[in-house]
């Protein structure tokens, strides 16, 4: 095909909302225009004023399925200000409560949004039971995806807006009992999530892109929560320093902000994770994915669909860890001291790196805030991949109706999710 | 080869207008539960999260999720409410506006700062609950939704239509 005009308006099984204008003309690629369809919210803004202690409650409000990362990051954010120290059970607590999102996160994009593809299918509910294999796939859908809602929900109170969780702990700590029988429950999607990586691992689709960073945040024990930052050179420095690192791109035609990294395109998320930080996987998942874990580094984005489903068995296996060792002993939230300052925040949310600088007032108060999410972060490198698939294809013989699917299996590929990248208006750097 | 009637089935939509789609969320985690006893009774005509076939016609029951903040949005809502016999809202920002309509509150400071961005992707200049745009048939209330409401709803739904 030598001339096409494409316009996707609404790009379907991503969380939210994007659409696409793509413009060929004699072969040449004229235009791509991806764009964040969302309309923004105003959470920059809407913070202001708003208390330290329910600050976090509230920004979990940009994002429903991101919500216990946004979480997270605020209240790491408002805890470095106040100079509050969580207590070891809150900081094993907290890691679980992630696993969980983790799990049942990328159980939703691989399972639920990505998987149809592979089975050249529109969608998993149209999976044929008479089939055994799109019969177990089903099944393992909703069994990976429950175990995770589970185990958020037995730690926060509901695996969506965590009510639990707060400044300085828990307002309600788990059950020891209930945390016990999450045990087997976990133990039993294990070989389910193996299924899942050899899928992925053997019949995903390829797009190279050779020109792109990678930035993470990683500890030694892939937490999610803590480390620093990894660049693509493989240097290391403080995550505080994230935001240093970043430039606020306008993208007149979308919702969104997009960013690059020290002036370079760049990727978050798992394939960038997996890319800087494999061997901080648990060593049970290293030991059970060793052949799948060759193919990191990778410049393919389908292969941050891979990285997802191994992450999934790594979120497992820590868990079953720490849930083996708690023994959960009666504790309330330490009470925060009110104090003036700025502070940073930064942790992997499933889709990437999220990065909250905020700056109180001395009585707690929220005097400004900013907040940059992964999918913002991804969103130029999502419209390049879409461009470069276009000059590799546009040459052969692929109907329209292909490269429609085709386009937005790249875009899934990316799992962004735009109710993160549209809650704010616009970047402005606080002096760190 | 059935040559029967096909058992009927309630046609349902979900949509997503303004907000977080924790609701969105909640629903897709409940199939973990009810898909095996939802899909012989169920239609899903249109819901963007888990296909993209999509039928705006003829439904029997619109769920719908988020708050109104552009003339598009209110002519889509408009055309989903023409196309159902029963339209629910779903969470918070359908049924009262909140969180998504944090923007109403804003002093003319705050107003002035973002007052480029409501120019230039034609924003409206209020965001608004379902209930002010279109008749709401239900509401489920709940940041994210009420589960236990939601599945009561869909109960009471295949019931009226005569599904079980």
């Amino acid at each position: 095909m030598h001339n096409l005009d494409l316009k996707l308006a609404d790009i379907s099984k991503i969380e939210g909302k994007a659409s696409c204008e793509i413009s060929v003309k004699n072969g040449k690629v004229q235009k791509v225009a991806f764009s964040i369809a969302e309309y923004k919210r105003f959470y920059t803004q809407a913070i202001c004023g708003k208390d330290m202690i329910a600050l976090p409650q509230l920004t979990a409000r940009i994002c429903g399925t991101c919500s216990n990362a946004h979480l997270l990051c605020a209240l790491k954010a408002v805890e470095k200000i106040v100079g509050l120290i969580p207590s070891p059970q809150t900081i094993y607590l907290r890691k679980l409560l992630n696993y969980g999102l983790i799990i049942r996160d990328h159980g939703l994009h691989l399972y639920v949004f990505v998987m149809p593809d592979l089975f050249h299918k529109d969608s998993i509910l149209d999976f044929d039971e008479n089939n055994p294999e799109e019969h177990k796939y089903l099944d393992d859908t909703f069994k990976v995806k429950a175990a995770g809602n589970n185990l958020s929900k037995a730690i926060g109170g509901r695996s969506v807006h965590a009510p639990f969780l707060t400044v300085g702990g828990f307002t309600k700590l788990p059950d020891q009992n209930q945390l016990i029988k999450l045990i087997p429950e976990l133990q039993g999607i294990r070989k389910t999530v193996l299924d899942l990586i050899e899928l992925f691992g053997e019949r995903d689709f390829s797009l190279i892109r050779d020109d792109i960073d990678f930035a993470a945040i990683t500890d030694n024990e892939y937490s999610f929560l803590y480390g620093d930052l990894i660049r693509s050179d493989g240097s290391v420095v403080p995550s505080e320093n994230y935001g240093k690192y970043l430039e606020h791109v306008v993208i007149p035609y979308s919702h969104a902000s997009g960013y690059k990294f020290m002036g370079k395109v760049y990727m978050v998320g798992a394939l960038a994770r997996l890319n800087l930080a494999k061997k901080n996987l648990h060593q049970k998942t290293q030991t059970s994915t060793q052949k799948y874990l060759k193919k990191f580094p990778s410049q393919n984005i389908f292969h941050n669909n891979l990285a997802q489903a191994i992450e999934i068995l790594h979120a497992i296996d820590s868990s079953i860890d720490i849930l083996n060792k708690l023994k959960i002993t009666p504790e309330k939230p330490i009470v925060p001291q009110r104090k003036k300052g700025k502070g940073v925040g930064v942790i992997e949310a499933p889709r990437g790196t999220l990065y909250y600088n905020l700056e109180l007032d001395d009585s707690g108060k929220i005097v400004r805030g900013q907040i940059v999410v992964p999918t913002g972060q991804n969103q130029i490198g999502i419209e390049g991949s879409i461009r470069k698939y276009l000059e590799k294809n546009m040459a052969l013989d692929k109907s329209r109706e292909e490269i429609e699917l085709d386009v937005e299996k790249i875009v899934r590929a990316y799992d962004p999710c735009m109710s993160c990248a549209s809650h704010f208006l616009k970047f402005k750097w606080l002096p760190e | 080869m059935y040559l029967g009637v096909m058992p009927k089935k309630l046609r349902i939509g979900w949509f997503s207008f303004s907000c977080c789609e924790d609701s969105t969320i909640i629903f897709t985690e409940l199939l973990n539960d009810h898909y095996r006893q939802w899909k012989d009774k169920i239609e899903f005509c249109s819901a963007l999260v888990l296909r993209k076939k999509s039928t705006v016609k003829d439904l029997d029951v619109a769920f719908v999720e988020g708050a109104i903040t552009s003339r598009k949005q209110e002519e889509k809502l408009r055309q989903i409410r023409r196309e159902s016999k029963k339209l629910v809202a779903i969470g918070a920002c359908a049924c009262i506006g909140m969180p998504s309509s944090q923007r109403n509150l804003f002093n003319e400071k705050t107003n002035k700062e973002i007052q480029n961005i409501l120019i230039r992707f034609n924003y409206a200049k209020t965001v608004r609950k379902l209930s002010e745009v279109v008749n709401v048939d239900d509401f489920v209330h709940g940041c994210p939704m009420d589960e236990n409401i939601f599945l009561a709803t869909v109960n009471k739904y295949l019931k009226e239509f005569k599904i079980i």
